[in-house]
């Protein structure tokens, strides 16, 4: 009975002077190693090598300020209830005159923390937020901790630095589409 | 006792009501899967109804003598019920179609700032637009703004948020001796003031807080505290010679920051509460705790909180449990031993089944 197409017969026909002594075998086997030192290689040098993990890959979190340098985030606590795994908490705070310049809604985020032992990268903030505020980063990793006081990240590790400020490379799926097919295959 | 009571059909279901209820009382009366909504109805408050338009419903037959149908929508709350009358709400497409320009009317100068505004979670209008609405909206001029204003020492007043629903001015003018907040100005104009900025300092004041329906007026106290989806509502109650001091208190931890009326299955308040329990006792010694309040689940007041009555099994797990699995009946004695059980129906019945596996049949 054939059960695949791809089944292959057994070859049972006695061995050649030539199959016997094993030498073209071995020199066949070793060219095929040797092509593998000179063809492109499937791994890259991590950590020293990066490979691009896409537009909308969803890593660190950050909390993005507006074009004149305002935070975003006013505290409404969207993302904090829709957070399935409950990392987000903040403190609300009234803007008093003279902070214009610094929030851009009358109410702000006193503290926003992020418990990362507790995140699971879902995305569901940046969904539900309002105000376009917060965003997990696409080129950044939030980094390996070793201790329990480093896993709350408060609002200086969050917020928008200025002088290096987070694009996110496609925003639309036709933008990622595009940009995936600017990638080179990767051969595995 | 049947002659004394209308007969009303609401979207197909029949129901008996005294005579001078209105059809929104007597939808209530049948269950909230058919009320209309109300945004200015407020069943306490004498008067009130008539202004939003929310409530609007098609009466296809206006009573058992005159069957003809009303030629326009009504608004439920304020038109009374006839003998034999056929309402159609959820289930009449023009209904629901007047609806969504409804909540787009009341949208036109609202600023839409629920992620600032304290009231967001508890508030009617979003309840509303969201359950009637459409997700666009087609208004593209400038809205209204005004200043924010300080009604008194604890009611902050946003009038950019108000949609005029007049409930905290029947409130002032019912419980309030002595009427010192109103509506000044016509039409697009209209606004709630307080009479030249006159502090409202009556013991009850506090209730128009509870009574608005959006963030128009607001608790100074608990303003930006926390956003009410996180503080937890508890019962609770006091001695006080004011009032009856039945109230919710609002936890965020072991901090009591906000306390309010308890309100009803429709958003009301029925028994108001004093200034000195809203705005002067806010420590748990100053009160008798009674348990976790009950929220409404669809509300996200309830959301993270795991009460085990609210917590109901989906329908759609019930329903397939129901048609994919029989109910087994336990009663059989199960303590036959193996030769009796050999005997018994079941088990050759199952023998008979499974004959063509080779195993058993050794």
């Amino acid at each position: 009975m054939q059960l695949t197409d791809r089944s292959k017969k057994t070859d049972k026909t006695p061995l050649t002077l030539a199959e016997k002594s094993y030498l073209p075998g071995i020199a066949k086997g070793l060219g095929i190693t040797l092509k593998h030192f000179f063809s492109k290689k499937a791994t890259i040098r991590y950590p020293e090598q990066k490979r691009y993990l896409g537009p909308i890959f969803r890593g660190h979190h950050i909390l993005k300020r507006d074009e004149e340098g305002r935070e975003r985030c006013t505290a409404c606590g969207l993302c904090a209830v829709a957070c399935p795994a409950e990392a987000i908490s903040m403190v609300a705070a009234e803007r008093v005159k003279g902070e214009e310049s610094l929030y851009r809604e009358e109410k702000y985020a006193a503290s926003y923390e992020i418990n990362m032992l507790r995140c699971i990268f879902c995305g569901l903030c940046e969904e539900a937020c309002p105000k376009e505020a917060v965003y997990l980063r696409h080129d950044k990793f939030v980094p390996v901790f070793t201790s329990r006081d480093q896993v709350i990240y408060g609002k200086d590790q969050l917020v928008e630095d200025m002088n290096e400020r987070y694009e996110r490379d496609a925003w639309t799926k036709e933008e990622m589409q595009k940009l995936w097919a600017q990638q080179k295959p990767v051969n595995y | 006792m049947e002659e004394n009571t209308f007969k009303v059909t609401i979207d197909g279901i029949e129901t008996r009501v005294a005579p001078g209820t209105t059809i929104l009382q007597a939808a209530r009366q049948i269950g909230p899967e058919v009320a209309p909504p109300a945004m200015c109805y407020y069943k306490p408050l004498e008067k009130s109804g008539g202004k939003c338009r929310a409530c609007l419903v098609k009466v296809a037959q206006g009573s058992e003598r005159d069957p003809r149908p009303m030629p326009k929508l009504l608004a439920s709350c304020i038109t009374q019920v006839q003998d034999g009358m056929v309402v159609e709400n959820y289930t009449n497409e023009e209904v629901v179609e007047t609806r969504k320009g409804i909540v787009e009317f009341l949208l036109l100068n609202h600023p839409l700032d629920c992620p600032v505004c304290d009231q967001a979670g508890e508030c009617s209008l979003q309840d509303f637009a969201f359950k009637h609405g459409t997700e666009a909206q087609r208004y593209e001029e400038e809205r209204r703004t005004f200043e924010r204003e300080d009604i008194g020492p604890h009611i902050q007043l946003h009038m950019n948020r108000c949609i005029l629903c007049y409930r905290c001015v029947h409130t002032a003018d019912q419980i309030t001796d002595g009427r010192c907040h109103g509506v000044m100005y016509r039409g697009d104009h209209a606004e709630i003031s307080t009479y030249i900025s006159k502090a409202v300092d009556n013991d009850f004041s506090g209730n128009m807080i509870d009574v608005c329906p959006v963030g128009a007026l607001t608790d100074k106290t608990f303003r930006f505290k926390n956003r009410v989806w996180f503080s937890k509502p508890v019962d609770a109650h006091r001695d006080c010679d004011k009032c009856h001091g039945k109230v919710h208190l609002w936890y965020k931890g072991e901090e009591v920051i906000r306390v309010t009326g308890r309100k009803n299955q429709w958003g009301e308040v029925d028994e108001f509460i004093c200034n000195s329990c809203r705005f002067e006792h806010k420590e748990t010694k100053d009160w008798v705790i009674e348990g976790p309040a009950k929220m409404p689940r669809h509300s996200v007041l309830s959301a993270n909180k795991y009460r085990a009555d609210l917590v109901k099994k989906p329908a759609y797990a019930l329903n397939y449990a129901e048609q994919n699995f029989k109910k087994i009946d336990d009663s059989r004695p199960y303590d036959k031993t193996l030769s009796e059980i050999k005997e018994s129906e079941d088990y050759q019945a199952l023998m008979e089944k499974n004959k063509s596996y080779k195993l058993l049949n050794k």
